[in-house]
């Protein structure tokens, strides 16, 4: 049901997030020359924490 | 064959896609706290976010209302309603008199608007989540809205494939703006959006297609028709997946991420027990000559070309049934699975391509074999001359030449090869077997929406992945409603006079005009187009009177 009512939306981000969420790359990257390079970036973007991530990645059912 | 019954077969046809996105809070530690249980909120700060506080949407503020009087009347009151209008082709009511003319109600009560508060974006943003806000329309002509817990975007209705990805492509583009507004505003939680259908824990969200199709073709044919179909096509058009099973409980990669999600052959209902071929009918137009095909089996595509194919490809096998209705000559092949449910996840769970799925006359086909059944008696009968028709048809059979060859050469052009290319490539690096997160967690950040954080941006911008429109078009039909269809004259009068359109829905504007309110309904999608504006002198752009004589004069003349 779309037109449920709800609560105030929460606080904002939390300041003391934990380091380990943060990227471990930069985020400018320069133009990309071939699977390696394209691996190397996706090794830099990726979250690092990734069993954390995918746990956390939780929806509810849709259509 | 007279010139008159050939079939001459085109991608044309009223259609449309809806996108339900995923969505998080983007702060790790605020997710762990929430769980899913925020997602209906964050599905309204989104939807909030872009409808009442881009400045491309107009007011701060406000929006405009969706109109759901169109849906339930429409559907209860099939044949009826045409008949009473019929005796009465004169009279202008809020039903649907004729499939072939708008009516224009007068004087229909318009409700006051909502005032969004003065103050800042997050002021703005807790008035609108407050009284859940969770309905607009866009200038383009989109409904952009919250359904069950995420946001979802329908696209606004079009004739062809090509600007089917171009409207789906500006869906993409309208959350990112989402959510860069809700980052920017102060005390709201930072969202992440993600073009994908399953979070991998047993939930699904769908990327729907709609068609108007002639309501003429007998339910049963089209079901037959599309069980094969359907089950098949996702060798072409499925954008992968990493895990097998609905909670992804055995380690491996799949072609689709709807397949294990399908439980029934046909039936209504869309969260439970999806079928393959849905049944769900709100032609949103003359029930009396179009019936709405709802299709939930596809999966939520970045790739363009998977797009455009997905829309193309199933176009032309409903023109096939349709001209088979019509001549009583039949064009698709006979190829009647034994069991599609099953076959969905067989085809669905081996990248290989040489599981073979048993026909109910006992043959055993692969899924390529049975797509190039269908390119083949398509391409029989399909208009040459027509130029998106032959683009599909010369695609399709490009693909399934790669994909027989060796399905990792199609690694540019079919979604799910795109991302089991990388994957395997990401796995061989680092040494990985299936059941690694960082696999999963590749296969999620390849649909996140953010800017500097999605995969799949980056094989576009590395050039891994083809791309089929242009970004000036797709920045352009954020804004601007398609030509073809009357999300022109909706995206139009809500471009030009917005402060003048309280709501809209698919079949239905209402204006409130200096002497009253007038409720438009376009019970073909074809009306209000830019040539049917063109035809009837109404500009959207010019003064409201003049907008609305010409709309009463069209009416009169019609």
């Amino acid at each position: 049901m779309s037109q449920q009512s709800l609560n105030a939306p929460g606080g904002g981000p939390d300041e003391n997030a934990p380091d380990d969420e943060t990227l471990t790359g930069g985020q400018t990257f320069a133009s990309v020359q071939g699977t390696d390079d394209l691996l190397d970036e996706i090794d830099s973007v990726l979250e690092s924490n990734a069993e954390t991530f995918v746990r956390s990645f939780v929806q509810k059912g849709g259509q | 064959m007279t010139e008159q019954n050939r079939p001459a077969l085109t991608t044309e046809r009223v259609m449309g896609i809806e996108t339900e996105f995923g969505v998080l809070h983007a702060d790790v530690e605020d997710r762990a706290r929430a769980g899913a249980g925020s997602s209906i909120l964050l599905s309204h700060l989104v939807v909030g976010a872009y409808a009442l506080l881009d400045p491309a949407e107009g007011e701060r503020g406000r929006r405009v209302r969706w109109d759901y009087g169109d849906e339930t009347p429409l559907r209860d009151a099939r044949g009826f309603e045409m008949q009473r209008a019929a005796a009465h082709p004169t009279q202008l009511t809020d039903e649907v008199r004729d499939a072939h003319v708008p009516s224009v109600e007068l004087d229909a009560p318009v409700t006051g608007p909502e005032v969004a508060p003065e103050g800042d974006d997050a002021e703005v943003l807790a008035w609108a989540s407050q009284r859940s806000i969770g309905n607009a329309v866009l200038r383009n002509g989109a409904r952009w809205y919250v359904d069950h817990a995420h946001p979802e975007y329908s696209a606004p209705e079009v004739l062809r494939a090509r600007e089917a990805v171009v409207v789906d492509r500006a869906g993409e583009e309208i959350a990112r703006r989402a959510m860069g507004i809700l980052a920017g505003a102060e005390g709201i939680p930072e969202v992440a959006l993600y073009k994908n259908n399953t979070d991998g824990k047993g939930a699904s969200y769908g990327t729907h297609e709609n068609y108007l199709v002639d309501r003429d073709v007998p339910f049963e044919r089209i079901v037959e028709a599309l069980l094969p179909f359907f089950a098949t096509r996702q060798v072409l058009v499925g954008a992968g997946r990493v895990g097998l099973g609905t909670r992804g409980q055995e380690p491996g990669f799949q072609l689709s991420s709807r397949a294990d999600f399908m439980e029934a052959e046909v039936g209504l209902e869309t969260t439970l027990n999806r079928p393959i071929v849905n049944t769900r009918d709100e032609p949103h137009s003359d029930p009396g000559r179009f019936r709405r095909l709802h299709v939930i089996i596809g999966d939520a595509n970045l790739l363009e070309e998977s797009t455009f194919l997905k829309l193309g490809t199933t176009s032309l096998v409903l023109a096939a049934l349709e001209a088979e209705h019509r001549t009583g000559r039949r064009i698709l092949p006979d190829l009647a699975l034994a069991d599609p449910v099953a076959a969905v996840r067989t085809i669905s769970h081996d990248p290989s391509l040489r599981a073979t799925v048993p026909l109910a006359d006992g043959r055993e086909l692969t899924a390529l074999e049975i797509q190039r059944a269908h390119l083949d008696s398509l391409s029989a009968a399909a208009d040459a001359a027509d130029e998106e028709t032959a683009q599909v048809l010369r695609a399709w059979g490009d693909i399934l030449d790669l994909l027989a060859e060796d399905p990792m050469r199609a690694a540019s052009r079919v979604e799910w090869v795109a991302k089991l290319s990388l994957l395997e490539r990401y796995r061989a690096r680092h040494g990985l077997d299936w059941a690694d997160p960082r696999l999963a967690m590749v296969d999620l950040q390849y649909s996140d929406l953010r800017p500097g954080k999605g995969l799949f941006d980056r094989l576009r911008a590395a050039g891994a992945v083809g791309t089929l429109v242009g970004a000036d078009e797709v920045e352009a039909a954020i804004t601007t409603a398609p030509t073809s269809t009357r999300a022109h004259l909706r995206g139009g009068l809500i471009s030009a006079h917005g402060a003048n359109v309280p709501s809209a829905g698919w079949d239905a504007i209402t204006v409130a005009g200096p002497t009253g309110g007038h409720r438009l309904r376009l019970a073909d999608p074809r009306l209000g187009s830019a040539e049917w504006c063109a035809r009837h002198g109404i500009d959207p752009d010019s003064d409201l009177d003049t907008v609305l004589d010409a709309l009463r004069r069209a009416v009169t003349a019609s």
